[in-house]
């Protein structure tokens, strides 16, 4: 593995005071340079919160976290602020002279193929353009460390599709370290060198993906690997719940 | 594309989508329909010697004096009057809401200080302090301006503090993470957040204010559009006293035309405004 670039040790989080059942319970995690993890989970196991803490937006009060400086996030939803046009929310916060600052945004942009919507208002973007806004404003930033909080979970099938070959296309020019959090099993093969899955706030899987990139659904091995993750997660190949199965 | 094209379409592109103008001007037209068909018979009432017109002169009438006024300059000057009072106290408004409103909305300590003390005064009905404004200011100009002032300070502070603590936390998050300070925070999340509710809060303060207004130059003024008014009533001059009614009526229609278009300039991003041209 390359020199890491994130460590985790001990890593807990309660919410409601010190005997709080923990939301991450003793969570070591380490995450190479240029690596690129997804991190699977049903809901409520933990993984908003260990992006959050990631991310910053959440105080690490337990245990110890090495995080890079610089990090990005892309949301869920794109937060862009409405009153400003896209290119100044991928500008949003960059230090330098204002004509650099604007022609990386619009570099950025253009690498998300989204150049010719640079002076639109975010509200009159499709959800694809905004969550493609989304990553060149976390793109710019010239990251360690991308964090991802299933930014294409709102996304229609087909715009999902491309957004997530338009990601893999990203890393593999730019190589950040990656941590994709998603419920989608087939996304995490098809992008990570690494799966981990959360559950009950500890990582009960660290899978490694040797599939050849660029990744295909058809590829020998996918599969076996998707059914060993749905088997972790607890889910059997037809989407019953194993759990309740048994 | 190159860098040199995408800055010139950088200013935002406005896609008109107007419907058919001629189908638009009939539609608008018909709107005005009833109130000439009133003015019309007002008119005709009057011609008729349905009414006296001593207690309620007719259009003509009114037309004709509004012409003397503006002929005689008279209209001019207390007009003037009434708009620097409206606007000295709509300044005095601006910067005493606009401060509140920051000092509260921004922080917890400002909100316990100000925002239970602002809220008991605002349910006060501000024009019953007209007996105590005139005891400590008189009932010269400092009265008149204090009213408007007094009226219009309480919804730019309400809809500016309601506005900024309205603003979405997950913008505030996302800008956060984007590296952004208090101040920056402040700059570019929380004040254009809080800019649209500020915007109605400003309207309604224009409104209030020419209601101040009416109320402030009844109190012994001697020039203004509320004199003009009160000095024709002595003379039983119903035509003059309805000019004055009809002169306010165009300023809080001409206050009201300003606000939207300072909203369509500085809320171009809405979606409702967006596309609209």
């Amino acid at each position: 593995m390359a020199a890491p670039i994130l460590r985790l040790r001990d890593l807990t989080r309660r919410f409601h005071g010190p005997d709080a059942p923990p939301v991450l319970d003793r969570l070591d995690l380490t995450i190479g340079a240029g690596e690129f993890v997804a991190l699977l989970g049903r809901s409520g196991s933990g993984k908003t919160t260990l992006l959050r803490t990631l991310a910053g937006l959440d105080p690490v009060t337990e245990g110890e976290a090495l995080l890079p400086a610089r990090r990005a996030v892309v949301f869920q939803e794109p937060r862009l602020l409405p009153w400003k046009p896209v290119w100044r929310n991928v500008a949003l916060g960059l230090p330098g002279a204002a004509e650099a600052v604007r022609q990386r945004a619009l570099a950025a942009l253009r690498e998300v193929e989204l150049a010719h919507r640079a002076g639109a208002w975010p509200l009159t973007l499709s959800g694809g353009e905004a969550q493609r806004a989304g990553l060149a404003r976390a793109l710019v930033r010239e990251p360690d460390l991308l964090l991802l909080d299933e930014p294409f979970a709102a996304l229609d099938a087909l715009t999902r599709l491309r957004m997530q070959s338009l990601v893999a296309e990203l890393w593999q020019a730019h190589r950040p370290a990656v941590l994709l959090v998603t419920h989608d099993v087939e996304e995490a093969l098809l992008l990570a060198d690494r799966v981990l899955v959360l559950a009950g706030g500890r990582l009960v899987q660290d899978l490694a993906v040797d599939l050849p990139r660029p990744r295909r659904r058809a590829a020998p091995g996918f599969d076996a690997l998707r059914i060993r993750l749905l088997a972790t997660l607890g889910v059997d190949e037809d989407g019953h719940d194993a759990a309740r199965a048994a | 594309m190159s860098g040199q094209s995408l800055g010139a379409s950088l200013p935002l592109r406005r896609a008109p989508s107007r419907p058919d103008l001629g189908a638009l001007r009939l539609d608008r037209a018909r709107r005005f329909v009833v109130p000439v068909l009133l003015i019309l018979l007002w008119q005709a009432g009057a011609e008729a010697g349905l009414f006296s017109i001593r207690l309620l002169a007719p259009p003509s009438a009114i037309l004709a004096a509004a012409w003397q006024l503006i002929l005689s300059g008279e209209l001019l000057h207390h007009l003037l009057v009434s708009l620097r009072r409206v606007a000295i106290g709509l300044a005095i408004a601006l910067g005493a809401g606009v401060s509140l409103g920051l000092v509260a909305g921004l922080s917890r300590l400002g909100e316990d200080a100000l925002d239970a003390t602002l809220q008991m005064l605002r349910a006060l009905p501000f024009l019953a302090l007209v007996p105590l404004l005139i005891l400590w200011l008189g009932i010269g100009e400092a009265t008149k301006i204090a009213l408007v002032a007094l009226g219009a300070t309480f919804p730019i502070y309400l809809t500016l503090f309601g506005g900024i603590r309205s603003v979405d936390p997950k913008l505030l998050e996302a800008g956060r993470v984007f590296g952004l300070d208090r101040a920056a925070l402040i700059r570019h999340v929380v004040l254009p957040a809080a800019l649209p509710q500020a915007l109605v809060g400003l309207r309604y303060a224009l409104g209030t204010a020419w209601l101040s207004l009416v109320v402030g130059e009844q109190i012994n003024a001697t020039a203004g559009i509320g004199y003009l008014v009160m000095d024709a009533r002595e003379f039983l001059r119903t035509d003059i006293i309805l000019v004055g009614l009809l002169v306010y009526a165009l300023l809080g229609l001409g206050a009201d035309q300003l606000v939207r278009v300072i909203e369509r300039r500085a809320l171009a991003w809405r979606p409702s405004l967006v596309g609209e041209g």
